[in-house]
């Protein structure tokens, strides 16, 4: 019983304690970064069941301030491999469990 | 062609002349009753009746019914065969052309052309102004065709392409534990992150660290920057001295051929530097390994200011900064470079300390330092002199100080031990102390010589005036006594090619030259000033300096004029400033000169006070050492005679 809730305890922790958003990869400049990390923090907040809606909304948005065009991937267990422009890719974890790639390529 | 009709009831058109007006107001009229015209034939019934019988042929009713033509062949007149029976009777000419005649097919062509070169208004034009030149006739005296076409640039084609944002590949995998794993390594870092910043404001230690840490990686921007720009000071430097480095190197003084026996001395380099403006010069050594380092040591000779002291590293290179700076607490009063490890110096203090300094290192402190407990003078230190290393290959180095000791000083590894050789004990001069022990006063050693060549045997001058040939094995006894001055002896030198002479100065204003073995001296010079300094040259046995507190360099070469300095210079600006040390290069011919201001001047030796024997026709010179021995010994064997025979 114990060891449940302990085990319990650490799980609902570790979700509290590993929910930041963390930057893995990224090459852009500090404001596009901070902005974009917002973005993606406030998509996956609102759309947080349907990834597909999510990176819709991102997509979009980046579209319409960084010009086109933007690729967008979220999700919990995937691999990658992209050719961006220089200096506008993001790679971050958000909410313990979730992985963003946003990226640009005309 | 008129069609043959057989009608009953049609009338004749001979009758119809007259007739085609009833005919027709019949057929008009035909529901009216009938109206008989007046010269209508009245027939009677029986004849109306009647029927006529009227044909129509196509003859025509006009046309001949004979014709007859002459014919010439049978030279009558026949009729004709057959009569034309033609009538026309109305002849309208029409346009149209059979479409395979001639005319249609010329008139085809044209229309053909006209209807290809619609298009194209040039050729419509040309056609038109064809069509026209061929239907207007131009005046042939009056019309003149003027024409003009604007130049038409030549056309280009021009095309860019810009270049595409450059691209990368990027490639990673999202996975679980691969997002958990990140999270740990970031949250473990910024626990490490809190923790340093917890500890540090309670250790000042730590502060210190952090000072450190500041300023090891501020000196980490200017280190890389410190050699280039010490190359560039050098380079400045030799720029802006550049007469005095080309005077050092190449410049001879053609006026000593006509000088005979005088020579002179061409100031170079002057070095100083500010925070040793109010300090005198108090010992300088030339570095034997590094033939443009030298070290002066600063300090006071004055009983009453003492106060910090100096030492600093010169190179002939760079004359406005010193290269080594050690700031100390005490004057220095003795400084020594090691032979064979230029980095290794040895300094005595005016508090009667000695310390051994390690260029290499960057701290300002020295490796070594005597204290109380480690067997430190008493008195101030006069003179330091590195020894060979001893049997363990430790370096070592001997000190003489006004306390009367003469101590060697040992660096074993961490320490530095320091042994007693010597006592100077005043000869006769015994005190009494408490209790009745009998205290031996001791003399003040204030300078001190080793023999080049004989390991164990030195010199001491003391400031009673008396010079002890002393050696390392006794410690109690003297080999010899001389009397050598009034005053205080300040320096004793060997000579660095005869073994038995060497020279002493006093501040009773004399300089002496003596045989050890003899107990006069040889010569005896009166400088008319307290003598601060004297020093053999390397590169001749009979060729010395000496400076005087009155600020002037005297030089003596023996070989050339055995009572008289062949230069006596004043180098110096001020008169009051007194010359403390003297130096010669072992290589150049430039000598250093020390004053009580803290200055040290850098002189060149005309070729008048460097000479070598004359050259015998035919003989080759023997170079080395033997030379000087036998130019010394040749001098000293003229005044020995005499005494010898005097006495």
């Amino acid at each position: 019983m114990a060891e449940t809730t302990e085990s319990k305890k650490e799980e609902a922790d570790y979700k509290r304690l590993h929910s930041f958003p963390l930057i893995r990869h990224t090459d852009m400049p500090e404001e596009m970064r901070v902005e974009t990390m917002e973005l993606c923090v406030t998509a996956c907040e609102k759309f947080a069941t349907n990834n597909e809606n999510a990176a819709k909304m991102i997509k979009e948005s980046m579209d319409k301030k960084f010009g086109s065009s933007w690729h967008v991937v979220i999700g919990e267990g995937f691999g990658f491999e992209v050719t961006h422009e220089v200096k506008n890719l993001l790679y971050m974890f958000f909410g313990g469990s979730l992985a963003v790639c946003v990226w640009k390529c005309a | 062609m008129p069609v043959a009709h057989k009608t009953g009831a049609v009338k004749s058109k001979q009758d119809e002349e007259d007739g085609t007006e009833t005919g027709e107001g019949d057929e008009w009229m035909q529901g009216k009753t009938l109206i008989k015209p007046l010269d209508q034939l009245d027939l009677t019934e029986a004849e109306l009746k009647e029927e006529f019988t009227r044909i129509l042929t196509a003859n025509n009713p006009h046309a001949p019914q004979n014709i007859v033509r002459y014919s010439f062949k049978e030279r009558s007149y026949k009729p004709i065969s057959s009569v034309d029976q033609l009538a026309v009777h109305f002849v309208l000419e029409g346009n149209l052309l059979h479409q395979d005649s001639d005319e249609a097919r010329r008139q085809r062509a044209k229309q053909g052309d006209v209807e290809e070169g619609g298009g194209e208004e040039r050729a419509d034009s040309v056609e038109s102004k064809a069509g026209k030149k061929e239907q207007k006739i131009t005046n042939q005296f009056n019309f003149s065709e003027r024409a003009s076409q604007t130049l038409n640039n030549p056309l280009r084609e021009r095309g860019c392409q810009t270049e595409p944002p450059p691209r990368a590949n990027f490639s990673a995998t999202a996975n679980q534990w691969e997002i958990y794993d990140v999270y740990l390594e970031v949250l473990q870092k910024q626990e490490k992150n809190k923790e340093k910043a917890k500890a540090v404001p309670k250790k000042d230690d730590d502060k210190g660290k952090k000072k450190m840490m500041l300023v090891e990686t501020q000196s980490d921007d200017i280190t890389k920057v410190a050699k280039v720009a010490k190359i560039i000071e050098r380079m400045v430097n030799q720029n802006t001295f550049d007469d005095i480095a080309q005077d050092f190197k190449y410049f001879e003084d053609a006026s000593d051929e006509y000088r005979e026996q005088e020579g002179t001395l061409l100031p170079l380099w002057k070095f100083q530097y500010d925070k040793a403006k109010r300090l005198s010069v108090t010992a300088l050594c030339w570095n034997e390994s590094y033939k443009d380092l030298f070290a002066v040591g600063l300090g006071s000779y004055d009983f009453t200011k003492q106060g910090r002291g100096m030492l600093v590293f010169y190179s002939l290179k760079n004359s406005t900064f010193p290269e080594y700076i050690y700031p100390t607490t005490s004057g220095i009063l003795c400084l020594d470079i090691h032979k064979h490890l230029p980095y290794l110096v040895a300094v005595g203090f005016y508090d009667g300390c000695v310390a051994v300094y390690n260029l290499k290192e960057e701290t300002l402190q020295p490796i070594y330092k005597s204290t109380a407990k480690s067997g430190k003078h008493t008195d101030p230190v006069w003179q330091v002199k590195w020894q060979k290393d001893d049997m363990d290959n430790n370096h070592n180095f001997f000190s003489v100080s006004s306390d009367g000791r003469v101590v060697s000083w040992t660096l074993v590894k961490n320490e530095l031990v320091f042994t007693d050789i010597i006592k100077l004990s005043l000869a006769g001069a015994v005190s009494e102390g408490p209790e009745g022990v009998q205290l031996p006063i001791m003399a003040c050693g204030t300078s001190f010589d080793f023999h080049k060549q004989i390991d164990y045997l030195f010199l001491v001058g003391t400031e009673e005036g008396k010079i002890h040939k002393c050696s390392k094995a006794y410690s109690s006894q003297f080999l010899e006594t001389y009397n050598a001055h009034n005053m205080a002896v300040d320096a004793v030198k060997w000579n660095h090619f005869h073994t038995k002479v060497f020279i002493s100065c006093s501040s009773d204003w004399t300089v002496k030259i003596w045989d050890h073995t003899i107990k006069t001296p040889m010569f005896t010079f009166d400088l008319n000033a307290s003598v601060g300094d004297v020093a053999w040259s390397p590169y001749s046995s009979t060729v010395f300096a000496a400076v005087t507190t009155d600020g002037k360099v005297h030089t003596f070469d023996l070989s050339i004029n055995k009572y008289e300095a062949i230069c006596q210079q004043p180098v110096v600006a001020k008169k009051k400033t007194k010359l403390t040390h003297i130096e010669f290069n072992p290589v150049y011919p430039i000598i250093i000169v020390g004053d009580d201001r803290g200055y040290v001047t850098s002189l060149k030796l005309s070729p008048n006070l460097r000479k070598k024997p004359k050259e015998k026709k035919g003989q080759e010179l023997p170079k080395g050492p033997e030379v000087e021995i036998a130019k010394m010994e040749k001098l000293l064997s003229l005044l020995r005679e005499p005494e010898n025979s005097n006495a």
